[in-house]
């Protein structure tokens, strides 16, 4: 038995069922992450002594980090575009890059910020500021974490689908192209939030 | 994959990992109701405490009870229903779980409860009903078993992630239990989790890890009823013909969607103040013992309180509208008439649903909160109760004239309404700030919600459980058994509950030890307490009669007739129980509205006209 | 959906849907435009203003990013009308989430925590 809609568009909708159900999931996301900002506005303006926010954190990092996200955003959908034009080395090698930069955005993270600062003694009990940071950037990290892992395995043992099945595959990049774009608009507004303000 | 090769897969994909919406539904339909009943349990035993402090509890008699009815029920199911017998699990657990209670010196010593363990039972108590009982009961139990069934759809958009959100609730509820066995015992600091002290007392570490696994599963399942709900109605089922159960769940899932995530965030950032130092909710300069604790502070518990009640709001709502929807079903079937409203409890759904986000800072109008804000929460509070009313006025329109059937489920419905009814008038002092301080943190507050919660969304479960029974196993629960249970759960539940709001009105705080026996203005309302203990035991006692009517009529070897409520909505056009997977032999369509009950067609009288028979209504 | 929402987002709905094929270069300056409005929001602040003013224009810059990115990566554009119903309320109760608990602090905000 097949599920309906799971690979073409219900007509009055005009939705499949996966693309649906990922923006719902961004949806709750939204909140997810509007929580923290919440968290995060009322921690701060309810402190005396929150700390000149640039002069902990390396505002050149932040930029590159974001430069990178945002070019890992385009190489993916790049990535869709190709498949979608059924040129699927491009698509290998769009997506391929959108690992590398996501792998990239992690590794400047945690050498460059986290573990210079857990030597310098900066850690989540040292005060509401490094805790808050921690938690966003630490819970964004995840994200990405999660996003790499799912890229992977349709760059890798997935993209069989693309024999079986090119419709369902597309659509599956798709999705995934909305998650990562999502954690790429996520960071946007966590840059300047921690790091420029 | 056709029925013939469902049949042939292992037991283990069948039963345990299935991804049948049915068999999810019933998995997480039992696992519901044992945890109803083991919170039921922890409330007995902290009833008898209030009742009578510092005497010993009768847990003895207890787990005698339990395993008595263990043991009934092997020996009912007899040899030839091994899966029946099984269930006798639930019951020696609970029955082995009171007796761990009352070994080491640090519970229930030789059956006196010692204050930590009333802590932890108060706790555990509300944490069970709300995050693993009832919502699991009104979301995951019915949701999953009829709302694919009344759209036509063959199972749920996602399949697996269905079976996954069960294994990841299973998980949370077992954690949540595996907690009363760990040093320090379970959670202390309510169900609310207030902080600071939650921050820093015993047990609440894996408190959070539990609750994060039921969040997580929550939203999981929320995702799987939206898609289902909107892609896969099948042709004929336009939104103003959908059941209003469906209506129900649909909006329940976008609350669970978009309310759980801040709970999320909050009980994340209540671990890493647990676990890794941080101070999220903590201000400076805390004294435990008369020693500053060292945090760095600079947190603000307040921020906890509105995490948690952005969520715990509109999750009243997810306990209720769920129930609303059922009563709603059970009603039109019985009373033989259309739903008097239908646009008119659609569009007050909708408006519940968005205003739920708006009015949760009712719970917080002692916290000092500034005037004009307290001024927008009561508005919005006072606001919201409009579409509840209008669901109380349509159901009551409903009833109206019409030729009604007192059968059990309709006995439960029909209770349900002066029962919502007394919950939410109850309600309506609270949501104002002048009487919110004098009554808030009394037992009005958890008489009130427990009229909501109890004899109104429990009451509502009962009928869904009486109705969709010969759907679910084709049999019939006897008519007897359940008016004796129906009877005896209504009078019991009122003996327990209405009591707490007259000793709240007299100003009798929550969460106390002894029930007030140190406080002079107690006094006079002190011997309610053991109004309430036998009110509670009532309910207990009664409660035989359903377990014992559901064995019985398994059972049976007679099936009922494959429509025996003359009911007119998807689920019913299928067999009972339905084909294992895809649910109908053949894709209905739908031609008429949910509750086409007596119209006329060509001059006639039609008792009942399915949404799936094409015959032409005449207005 | 039967339900009324503006004509605006049916009008956006029947815009033409952009062929892949064209639209790469559309893709490249959208992401271009990101990097670039990146290194403005680095270089004002830099600029020592009042808070508000600083606060406004990062998040003015982060919010024009942020529509970037979700109009043209993730096509809400020409999305279907269901799901900008949905993100639509969404927004809504984030605001929620943002501004009423923010509405109860902001009496205090310059007072410490301790209580």
């Amino acid at each position: 038995m097949e599920i309906p809609f799971t690979v073409s568009e219900r007509p009055d909708t005009g939705l499949t069922n996966p693309k649906f159900g990922i923006w719902l999931f961004l949806a709750s996301e939204v909140m997810l992450f509007g929580s923290l900002f919440s968290s995060y506005i009322i921690l701060r303006t309810g402190s005396l002594d929150w700390p000149v926010q640039s002069d902990e954190l390396n505002i050149t990092i932040g930029a590159v980090n974001t430069a990178i996200l945002i070019a890992s955003s385009l190489t993916m959908v790049l990535s869709w575009t190709a498949l979608k034009e059924k040129q699927f080395k491009r698509f290998k090698l769009f997506i391929g890059l959108t690992i590398l930069f996501a792998v990239l955005f992690l590794v400047l993270k945690i050498w460059l910020e986290y573990i210079p600062k857990i030597h310098h003694g900066h850690i989540l009990s040292t005060n509401t500021f490094f805790a808050m940071y921690y938690l966003m950037t630490g819970l964004h990290a995840l994200h990405i974490l999660g996003g790499v892992v799912v890229m992977i395995f349709f760059w890798g043992p997935g993209s069989k689908m693309w024999q079986t099945n090119p419709d369902q595959f597309v659509n599956r990049i798709e999705v995934v192209g909305l998650y990562w774009h999502f954690v790429d608009l996520v960071w946007i507004f966590l840059f300047p939030t921690l790091y420029l303000l | 994959m056709t029925n013939a090769e469902y049949s042939r897969q292992s037991f283990w994909r069948q039963y345990i990992f299935s991804v049948d919406h049915k068999v999810i539904g019933l998995q997480y339909g039992l696992t519901a109701l044992s945890f109803l009943l083991l919170g039921f349990m922890l409330m007995v035993l902290m009833r008898w405490q209030l009742a009578f402090p510092g005497e010993v509890i009768p847990w003895l008699t207890f787990v005698v009870i339990f395993i008595l009815l263990g043991l009934a029920i092997v020996f009912l199911a007899g040899k030839k229903r091994p899966y029946l017998a099984l269930n006798s699990l639930i019951f020696f657990g609970i029955a082995a779980l009171i007796w761990y209670f009352t070994t080491g010196e640090e519970r229930l010593p030789g059956g006196i409860m010692l204050p930590e363990f009333y802590n932890q039972l108060g706790t555990m108590h509300g944490t069970i009903m709300v995050f693993l009982g009832v919502v699991p009961l009104a979301v995951g139990a019915f949701g999953n078993y009829i709302l694919p069934l009344q759209i036509g759809a063959p199972d749920m958009a996602f399949p697996r992630m269905n079976m996954v959100s069960y294994w990841v609730y299973f998980i949370g509820g077992v954690l949540m239990i595996i907690s009363f066995f760990l040093p320090g015992g379970a959670a202390q600091s309510g169900w609310t989790s207030y902080s600071p002290l939650a921050d820093i007392n015993t047990g609440q570490t894996m408190w959070l890890v539990a609750m994060l696994f039921v969040i997580i599963s929550s939203l999981l399942g929320a995702i799987n009823f939206i898609v289902t709900t909107v892609q896969l109605r099948v042709e004929g089922m336009t939104w103003f013909r959908l059941p209003f159960f469906v209506w129900t769940q649909l909006i329940t899932a976008f609350l669970l969607l978009l309310a759980f995530p801040s709970l999320q965030i909050g009980a994340i950032m209540q671990l890493l103040d647990r676990v890794a130092g941080s101070s999220f909710f903590i201000p400076a300069g805390i004294i435990q013992g008369g020693k500053v604790l060292e945090y760095s502070g600079g947190g603000n518990p307040l921020l906890w309180q509105h995490l948690f009640w952005f969520l715990a709001h509109p999750e009243v709502y997810v306990l209720i509208l769920p129930a609303i929807g059922i009563i709603t079903e059970v009603v039109t079937n019985n009373t033989r008439k259309p739903l008097w409203g239908y646009p008119a409890m659609v569009y007050s759904l909708f408006f519940i649903g968005f205003m739920s986000f708006l009015v949760y800072a009712h719970h917080m109008f002692i916290t000092g909160m500034g005037t004009a804000v307290t001024t927008w929460f009561q508005t919005t509070t006072l606001i919201i109760s409009i579409p509840s009313i209008i669901f109380l006025a349509v159901i009551v329109f409903t009833l109206w004239g019409g030729s009604i059937r007192f059968t059990t489920p309709m006995l439960f419905a029909l209770a349900w309404v002066p029962m919502f009814g007394i919950g939410g008038l109850t309600g309506l002092p609270l949501g104002l700030a002048p009487p919110d301080i004098h009554l808030h943190d009394t037992y009005y507050v958890i008489g009130h919600f427990h009229y909501i919660v109890a004899p109104g969304s429990i009451i509502a479960f009962f009928a869904g459980i009486y109705y969709w029974f010969p759907k679910i196993c084709g049999k019939k629960l006897n008519d007897n058994l359940g008016k004796v249970h129906f009877w005896g759960t209504i009078i019991g539940m009122n003996l327990t509950f209405a009591p707490m709001l007259v000793q709240g009105m007299a100003g009798v705080s929550r969460r106390l030890y002894d029930g007030g026996l140190g406080y002079d203005h107690a006094q006079p309302v002190l011997f309610l307490n053991e109004w309430m203990t036998w009110g509670a035991w009532i309910i207990g006692i009664f409660q035989i009669f359903f377990i014992l009517n559901i064995v019985l009529t398994l059972r049976k070897k007679s099936r009922s007739e494959e429509n025996p409520w003359d009911a007119t909505t998807l689920e019913w056009a299928t067999t009972s129980p339905p084909i294992a997977h895809g649910n109908f032999i053949t894709e209905p369509f739908v031609y008429h509205g949910p509750y086409e009950y007596n119209v006329s067609v060509n001059g006639q009288n039609v008792p009942y006209l399915p949404q799936h028979k094409k015959m032409d209504i005449e207005d | 959906m039967d339900i009324p929402f503006s004509n605006t987002l049916l009008i956006m709905n029947n815009l033409e849907k952009p062929s892949s094929t064209n639209h790469n270069n559309r893709y490249i300056i959208i992401g271009v435009s990101l990097l670039i409005l990146t290194i403005l929001t680095v270089w004002t602040s830099y600029f020592t203003a009042t808070v508000g003013v600083s606060i406004a224009i990062a998040l003015a810059i982060a919010t024009l990013k942020g529509s970037l990115v979700a109009s043209f990566f993730m096509h809400l554009i020409t999305e279907k009308k269901l799901i900008l119903v949905i993100l639509f309320f969404t927004v809504i109760f984030l605001f929620a989430l943002i501004f009423l608990p923010f509405s109860d602090t902001m009496n205090n905000v310059g007072i410490p925590n301790d209580y």
